[in-house]
């Protein structure tokens, strides 16, 4: 009897979570088809756009520069400690470049604005949720899918691809820098191995993925501020589950997007 | 002739609460309507319904003979031009200047020049006493005076109905009557329709043509003030003796 209702509890919790999932992936499945209906739907809001781009891509360049050369010193250290013991450490700069612009140059970039710039509109929005703001907007007759999700997730995902190019450059050159002064490898041999072996497919293949990162983090980002209730403990709840969920939405959908563009290049 | 508003057999639940219970309630063109009701009887919700903020479960609303029910987001945008909403919070847009708060509604619904859209935001910031805070940003404000803003945003494009969510609510007796002033003003100055949501009886008594009680759902009783205070309905007694 006791097992019964233990059991009868467990799939009652269960079944309210999987639930509760279901409505929120349709819930922001209608905000990302609503975003691209009014992203295409006249007139289009070219000011909020750039004012976005502004706000998420020049406020992102510091930490992602920093970060993309600590991990280009980082990833050659350990990948020349490895190639020399093959005695292969001229190999450095395609391993760094192919890591990079492939995989940690999208991926870190993406995880870094997700953190900073998915939470920062999650607390914006859920701000204006809570003080009216966006009822307001709707009041006076404008739309606030058009007026602020559609310039968010755009620029995010127009920009993504921007910082990821400068990322992928500033992890190239640390990985340079650090063979160089630690191991030796002339800079000339590193950027030959670079430009003989690193394929446009490759630089395009992590560009390709950034845009869907982007769009993942804006429409996570607009959701979750959107659904902001219970004043400001709430917005802190809301950003700290805009964090979590775009950053596991980051590393999940990076899987299927190198199956994907892998599949694509083996076409070409 | 047709009702400013009309509302038919409402009924709305948010969750297990069932909040309307198939309220019925019409506004007549230019008066100013005074809906009173305790805390939690869903005022603000059925003021919200009026301009198609919420959607009822079910009922009809009819906002100068069109019901808004069954219509869409984007043509909802068209017959909230008519209506102008003052939020208890003024919910002034705190990025934008008071100048680019009132200029909001102007730049989104007509073809006016910067030039034009200055002069008619000058012209209902002075209506409302405000004339010369265009460059302030609403946390400089004091909470009187964000309502007034939000009053001139919510006229800026002469809309023929207003609709107030507790607009005394939270300020000082010379703010109350302030804002009660600008209230019958703007009746008189722009014969608008004026629905104002509150629980400020001496306000609504104040101001109101018709006063209308909500409790347990329904609108338990109307009429003038004069007839509200003498009322024998046991609900609209309870409430004036402080008991709702």
């Amino acid at each position: 009897m006791k097992e019964a209702q233990l059991a009868r509890g467990f799939f009652l919790v269960l079944g309210g979570r999987v639930t509760d999932l279901v409505t929120r992936l349709g819930d922001m499945a209608l905000l990302a088809w609503q975003a691209f209906y009014y992203a295409l739907k006249r007139p289009y809001e070219l000011r909020a756009l750039v004012q976005q781009m502004d706000h998420i891509g020049v406020k992102s360049v510091a930490i992602c520069g920093v970060a993309a050369v600590f991990t280009g010193l980082v990833l050659a250290l350990q990948t020349t400690y490895g190639l020399a013991r093959f005695g292969a450490k001229a190999y450095v700069g395609i391993v760094v470049s192919l890591s990079m612009v492939r995989e940690l140059g999208p991926v870190l970039t993406a995880l870094l604005v997700g953190g900073r710039v998915g939470s920062g509109i999650t607390a914006e929005l859920g701000a204006m949720k809570v003080t009216e703001q966006i009822d307001a907007m709707r009041a006076l007759g404008a739309n606030h899918i058009k007026k602020l999700v559609v310039p968010r997730v755009l620029s995010i995902m127009l920009v993504l691809p921007l910082l990821t190019v400068m990322a992928n450059g500033l992890g190239i050159y640390g990985g340079m820098l650090i063979s160089q002064h630690e191991f030796h490898v002339e800079p000339h041999l590193y950027m030959s191995t670079i430009w003989r072996n690193l394929t446009l497919a490759d630089l395009l293949s992590g560009l390709g993925k950034t845009v869907v990162f982007g769009f993942l983090i804006g429409i996570v980002g607009c959701y979750n501020g959107l659904e902001v209730s219970g004043g400001t403990e709430g917005i802190g709840r809301a950003t700290t589950k805009t964090v979590v969920t775009s950053a596991i939405l980051i590393l999940i959908s990076d899987f299927f997007l190198t199956k994907f563009f892998w599949w694509l290049e083996s076409l070409a | 002739m047709i009702n400013a508003i009309e509302l038919q057999r409402l009924y709305k639940a948010f969750d297990d609460q069932q909040v309307l219970r198939g309220l019925d309630l019409a506004i007549e063109v230019g008066e100013i309507l005074t809906i009173l009701g305790g805390s939690g009887t869903g005022k603000s919700v059925l003021l919200r319904m009026m301009i198609g903020l919420f959607k009822p479960d079910a009922g009809r609303i009819l906002v100068e003979g069109e019901d808004i029910v069954p219509l869409s987001e984007d043509t909802l945008l068209k017959v909230r031009r008519k209506v102008g909403m003052l939020f208890q919070g003024a919910a002034l847009f705190d990025s934008l200047t008071v100048e680019e708060n009132v200029a909001f509604p102007l730049r989104e619904h007509t073809r006016m020049t910067a030039a034009e859209i200055r002069d008619r935001v000058g012209e209902v910031l002075a209506l409302v006493g405000m004339a010369g805070t265009e460059d302030k940003y609403p946390a400089g404000l004091s909470g009187g005076m964000r309502k007034r803003v939000g009053l001139a945003r919510a006229i800026a494009l002469t809309p023929r109905i207003v609709l107030y969510d507790e607009p005394t609510t939270g300020l000082d007796p010379r703010n109350v009557d302030k804002i009660n002033e600008l209230i019958t003003d703007l009746r008189a100055k722009l014969q608008v329709t004026s629905v104002v949501v509150t629980h400020d009886l001496q306000s609504a008594f104040r101001i109101s043509d018709r006063v209308a009680l909500l409790a347990d759902g329904r609108i338990a009783g109307t009429g003038s003030p004069a007839e509200i205070a003498k009322s024998e309905i046991p609900q609209v007694q309870e409430f004036l003796a402080g008991h709702l």
